[in-house]
């Protein structure tokens, strides 16, 4: 395959999945910041900004942080560049230069989304916030659906997975870093402290999950072991390590040796991997550091191997 | 649907002078009657929001730039008889043949002009006669791949030529889709009617492209200017159909004799490049040096024959304005047949006694800027105000070898939907012609219509719309 058509069939997947994943975290923020607390609203919204590191460029464009101007800043903002409109264009340009090395079908369902984007975007605003952020991650059910299911087994199967992984294992790193920190900072009452779980499980859409595996009572400390280590959770990062490792496996060639020996090590580390380890011995915080420095190093050793220049 | 209609003064495909409709379009119209116009408008609507969703549009380059367009597509076919079709494909044959040969000639003996039926200039001087062909051998002599000749009718209903296309000609990729689109639309209409089917043009154009080099199982490419490029689409759909690698010229490089793409397993060789880049960009080192588009070192490889290119380098000076008056005469001459097709009657207002009728008769002709295409630069004089014509003609008196002038040739009318019934407009007809180790005419083509009433300009960035084109197995429906 092409090496910019690897490039293109990736990248199209990390947007369509970073759409997703925003849709997902600001479904839940609206809901938070809702609540009569006006603190939990304030620090709900920042932390946003906080996950999706656009803090700052934030601030530079607008003045306060209020529900109306953070739901713009993800949903439609054009000068946001990673604004749910904006991961929608790139992968729609992307999967236009690619369209024949996707099924028609997945064409279409990328194209469709990006048409009746350019419908909401010209209203302006989004009106039904909840009925969007629906909207943004049915469309991003139909894509991945289209993609399982009409795909060719190829390489270009296996690079839009790989976007799609790796967009997914660094997202829920970086959610539960962020909340984590603040729960760790804020002294709040126990309810708040379960609602902000709450809102981290069914932003990841693992709250059914958590319930199934640990019952009800909701603790930080099997909030993170099931996101990070239960390999029965779709966006885990041990489930997200392990497509990641096996995709990788199956691409055929020398070119890829270094970033398939990341990848590898990178998922020993998680499947043997223990709550003790990661909160006594480690701490949270330093361990999703170092993870994110390892999935990004994941991210340009398969660039450098497959999707640069020769 | 019952319909009122006139093509009064215009040589209609469907219905004759005494609105009586032709035989071939019987069928046709058997089942028209039956639809009604709500169903019709429907199915319209159904077939614009399809374009949409699948995305076939075409970018638009100027005021509107990098927005995406469809082109409209009419539902109501253009039929043509079996017959009739048997003489277009000899003549376009024919007509390809003879250019081919012009193209070897003027890049290898120049016979045609030492024999002197072309003057040297028209030749040499043309911007797109290119030097570095000279005396380089191509496979089986062949230039023109893939051509493109845009006909019409006259009020007679005979064939001319409008243009012939050899460089980079596109709307195949329309021909496809709209064949798709109506069938998809009106199922009944194909289990009734015998068309002749065109869907294998992609495998004939992949046996093309393969049988132009002696390589056995050759690496074939579709290279584009990328996805900004107004025909795009087509790129990304040929190359799709055929099972090859679309490629832009960052994709590709040139190392030692030979050119190569960037693959996720390492540099792969490429023997046959379908090229939809323009000869000036192909290669900054032969040509535009601020090309971004193509790649360097190509020309070279080509000279040594190391890979192929289709269309050759340098076919631009045959599908010229200014050589066009003389494509009859390279018929008898390359061929000693006489022409099947007729030629536009052209005045070339390099010459003095052409430049001084075009100028007395500007209300009545066309005139063309010789390099011109799009339907842009042209004056249709009898549907000009005066003080167009003035302008016009300021500008022809400054430069008359930029200029050709042509009587304004009626172009027939087909039956078109528009708003809620049936109204004439003004068609035309690009067939495309595959040449390889023989030649092959897919039945069918690429039917522009103008929807503006009255209009002659059936070009898509102008407001034009396309039709599917039947050609039929029999002699009616």
């Amino acid at each position: 395959m092409l090496s910019r058509t690897a490039s293109e069939l990736y990248w199209m997947a990390r947007y369509l999945e970073r759409a997703e994943n925003t849709a997902r975290m600001m479904d839940v923020a609206f809901t938070v910041s809702m609540m009569p607390d006006t603190n939990v609203a304030q620090e709900e919204l920042s932390a946003q900004l906080k996950i999706s590191g656009s803090y700052d460029f934030y601030r530079a464009h607008y003045e306060e942080i209020n529900t109306h101007n953070v739901m713009h800043f993800f949903s439609l903002d054009e000068n946001n560049p990673s604004s749910i409109y904006n991961c929608i264009s790139y992968a729609r340009d992307n999967a236009k230069s690619v369209r024949g090395k996707i099924s028609s079908e997945t064409w279409e369902a990328i194209n469709v989304s990006w048409i009746e984007l350019q419908a909401i975007k010209k209203k302006g605003k989004i009106w039904e916030v909840n009925a969007f952020f629906d909207w943004v991650k049915e469309r991003s059910h139909v894509f991945r659906g289209s993609v399982y299911s009409t795909g060719l087994r190829n390489d270009a199967f296996r690079f839009i997975r790989l976007g799609t992984f790796l967009e997914r294992a660094g997202n829920t790193a970086r959610i539960l870093d962020v909340k984590n920190q603040i729960i760790r900072h804020e002294q709040e009452t126990e309810s708040i402290e379960y609602y902000r779980w709450n809102a981290v499980l069914r932003s990841l859409g693992a709250y059914e999950a958590y319930r199934e595996i640990y019952g009800d009572k909701i603790t930080p400390e099997h909030v993170a072991e099931l996101l990070i280590l239960r390999k029965e959770v779709p966006r885990s990062i041990r489930a997200c390590l392990e497509e990641i490792n096996d995709i990788l496996a199956a691409i055929e060639g020398e070119v890829g040796k270094s970033p398939k020996r990341l990848a590898a090590v990178q998922y020993s580390r998680v499947k043997y991997g223990d709550s003790h380890h990661i909160f006594v011995e480690i701490g949270l915080h330093e361990y999703l550091t170092d993870f994110l420095n390892r999935i990004n190093a994941i991210a340009e050793s398969i660039h450098s191997a497959y999707m640069e220049a020769v | 649907m019952d319909f009122k209609y006139s093509a009064e003064g215009l040589f209609d495909e469907m219905f004759s002078h005494e609105s009586k409709c032709r035989d071939h379009y019987q069928g046709y119209q058997q089942w028209l009657q039956a639809m009604s116009s709500d169903q019709f408008q429907q199915k319209q609507r159904e077939a614009d929001l399809l374009f949409h969703r699948l995305g076939i549009t075409f970018n638009v380059y100027g005021e509107d730039a990098g927005t995406e367009r469809l082109i409209p597509f009419d539902t109501v076919p253009r039929i043509i008889p079996s017959e009739e079709w048997a003489n277009v494909q000899k003549g376009v044959k024919q007509r390809v043949s003879a250019l081919n040969q012009f193209l070897y000639d003027i890049y290898h003996d120049k016979n045609i002009i030492k024999d002197g039926l072309i003057p040297e200039e028209q030749v040499f001087a043309n911007e797109q006669y290119q030097p570095c062909m000279q005396g380089i051998d191509l496979p089986n002599n062949i230039y023109t791949h893939i051509a493109g000749v845009d006909l019409i009718k006259d009020d007679k209903g005979d064939y001319y030529v409008l243009e012939d296309n050899l460089r980079t000609p596109s709307g195949v990729s329309y021909m496809l889709e709209n064949r798709k689109m109506m069938m998809r639309l009106f199922p009944e209409l194909f289990s009734k009617h015998s068309v002749a089917s065109i869907d294998h043009y992609p495998s004939l154009l992949l046996k093309t492209l393969k049988d132009s080099t002696p390589i056995s199982s050759p690496n074939v490419v579709v290279l584009t200017p990328g996805r900004f490029n107004s025909a795009y689409f087509e790129h990304a759909f040929l190359a799709q159909q055929m099972g090859v690698e679309l490629v832009e010229g960052r994709d590709l490089f040139v190392k030692g004799s030979y050119v190569y793409m960037r693959t996720t397993h390492g540099p792969v060789r490429v023997d046959v490049i379908y090229r939809r880049v323009d000869d000036e960009f192909l290669d900054p080192l032969t040509f535009n040096s601020g090309s971004m588009l193509g790649v360097a070192g190509l020309t070279s490889v080509y000279r040594e024959g190391n890979v192929i290119l289709a269309n050759a380098i340098g076919t631009g000076v045959a599908d010229d304005k200014s050589i066009y008056p003389y494509v009859p005469d390279m018929i008898r001459y390359y061929l000693k047949e006489e022409p099947i097709l007729n030629n536009v009657p052209t005045w070339q207002c390099r010459k003095p006694e052409d430049l001084a009728y075009t100028l007395d008769n500007l209300a009545d002709l066309v005139v063309k800027e010789v390099h011109g295409a799009g339907g842009y630069g042209m004056l249709i004089g009898p549907k000009a105000t005066p003080k167009e014509i003035e302008t016009f003609r300021l500008q022809i008196i400054k430069d008359p070898s930029n200029y050709i002038a042509q009587p304004t040739l009626s172009l027939s009318s087909s039956p078109t939907f528009i708003n809620d019934g049936l109204a004439p407009r003004h068609i035309d007809l690009r067939p495309f012609l595959l040449t390889g180790a023989e030649s092959h005419l897919v039945p069918g083509g690429l039917t522009r219509v103008a929807l503006k009433e009255g209009s002659l300009v059936v070009n898509s960035s102008q407001g034009g719309g396309t039709k599917d084109t039947w050609v039929l197995e029999g002699a009616t429906c």
